[in-house]
């Protein structure tokens, strides 16, 4: 009964999962986070949280969460929502989810090649998301320097690869070990 | 880690008396027209606007204190280091250089950075009044029915309603989840090192995480056993209905909208306004 993998379904369990995961993603980026020697810029844990979601319930999830985490956690803390980099976020999160597809965390698969597709989707998304799209509206939006938005930018794609990349992987591969794996019934 | 995250109290002012659709939309217009706007007039006028509707919600300064030390902080910093990345941002922008004063080096003050600088801090300024009256004016409950009313799909409006719903939990299992770390002796205080500290807080995700998963099972099944998205619409409990102030309001944004994009069609013929040509 293998049922097919749809990319961009929105059953009920996606929207629970976008509620409970943006509660999580929103504690994470407003309270275990390390702030860096660049300024506005800091190590976000929330985003190995937003890898961990997609790569579990797909890009609608992925996307939703961050940005819904990240859009209430500004309005908590700056009264609202600095949008360039709330439209980024959703953006990283969007992608991170494309892993879905082809992983099986679920069924308790995360071997080396899981870990190397996740990876290399989580890096795409942070290059496209904080290389491309946050640089890019600051500058369209508030005509902030472009030197000085791509600094920030290199220096959110390397903490949010790393996040992503270490507690992301951390967590699935801990997920994936608590799963049953198909077929670990024998019959005697 | 005690926080309230809306502190919304039901009060009798005008604009507490609006919808929360009416009010969603009121706070796009105003934030499209100073996003798009670079003109320190219009966003000056908006800014305006926007304190005196402020105190018209009569929103106490004790509620909104820790978000104005914030924002206070975000503009320092950003005026800072704006300058130090590109002393020479605004004098490109406007296309002139008119100096009064140097520093060292490719460090110069100009009317013409100092004209861009300020803009744009008033410009970071000016939304904050505006988000602070929408989310402290607006009963949680009614979020989900004003997204769903500016075409946002139900499903990812009660998905955002669910998000407001289980922060306080969330918030309130993290809190259980360390207690009982720290009961067996996993040190939170400010003794053990930043490191280890980091670390710990990333043990407390685990079991946080693992909670959550099951219950995401749980509440999905429940939702879907009463007949959750089985139609392309839904009616939501907590809307209120429109009345003559809503539209009242939505007209005086959006004028506000118009008039802040015809000024830099018509009078400054871009974005930017230049008082130096």
């Amino acid at each position: 009964m293998e049922e097919k993998k749809k990319l961009f379904q929105f059953k009920t369990s996606t929207i629970v999962a976008v509620g409970v995961g943006g509660a999580i993603f929103w504690l994470l980026f407003m309270f275990v986070k390390v702030p860096s020697p660049i300024p506005e810029t800091s190590f976000q844990t929330a985003y190995g949280i937003a890898g961990f979601f997609g790569a579990l319930f797909g890009p609608i999830a992925g996307g939703l969460i961050a940005f819904i985490g990240h859009a209430i956690s500004d309005a908590v803390q700056y009264g609202s929502p600095w949008w360039s980099w709330v439209i980024a976020s959703g953006v990283t999160g969007f992608i991170y989810g494309i892993s879905f597809k082809f992983l099986k965390v679920g069924e308790g698969k995360f071997g080396v090649k899981g870990i190397l597709i996740y990876n290399a989707v989580q890096i795409a998304a942070n290059a496209a998301a904080w290389i491309l799209v946050a640089p890019i509206l600051d500058i369209v939006v508030y005509a902030e320097p472009v030197s000085l938005v791509f600094t920030q930018g290199a220096i959110a794609f390397v903490m949010n690869s790393i996040s992503a990349g270490v507690i992301g992987t951390g967590l699935l591969a801990i997920y994936a070990a608590t799963r049953t794996k198909e077929g670990s019934l024998n019959k005697e | 880690m005690k926080i309230k995250v809306f502190s919304y109290n039901r009060l009798n002012t005008p604009i507490h008396e609006l919808s929360g659709l009416s009010k969603f939309i009121c706070f796009l217009l105003l934030t499209f027209a100073v996003m798009f706007s670079y003109d320190i007039r219009v966003i000056l006028a908006i800014m305006v606007f926007s304190f005196w509707a402020l105190r018209v919600s009569k929103i106490k300064y004790s509620q909104i204190r820790l978000m104005v030390i914030y924002v206070v902080i975000f503009l320092l910093t950003n005026f800072v280091i704006s300058y130090l990345f590109a002393p020479e941002q605004g004098p490109m922008i406007y296309g002139t250089h008119h100096e009064f004063g140097h520093i060292f080096g490719r460090y110069t003050l100009t009317w013409e950075q100092l004209l861009y600088q300020g803009t744009k801090t008033m410009k970071y300024a000016s939304v904050v009044p505006l988000g602070i009256i929408f989310l402290l004016t607006t009963n949680p409950s009614e979020f989900a029915s004003a997204l769903n009313g500016v075409k946002v799909h139900y499903k990812a409006a009660f998905a955002v309603a669910l998000t407001l719903r289980y922060l306080p939990d969330i918030q309130r299992d993290y809190n259980d989840i360390s207690m009982s770390q720290q009961a067996r002796g996993l040190d939170m205080s400010k003794k053990a090192k930043l490191r280890h500290r980091f670390k710990n807080a990333l043990l407390i995700i685990i079991p946080l995480l693992f909670s959550t998963l099951d219950r995401i099972e749980n509440i999905s099944n429940a939702m879907d056993l009463r007949g959750f998205g089985k139609r392309k619409r839904r009616t939501w409990y907590a809307k209120r209905p429109f009345r003559r102030a809503d539209w009242v309001a939505i007209g005086i944004t959006a004028s506000i909208f118009v008039a802040s994009l015809s000024v830099s069609i018509f009078v400054n013929h871009s974005r930017f306004f230049n008082p130096f040509t």
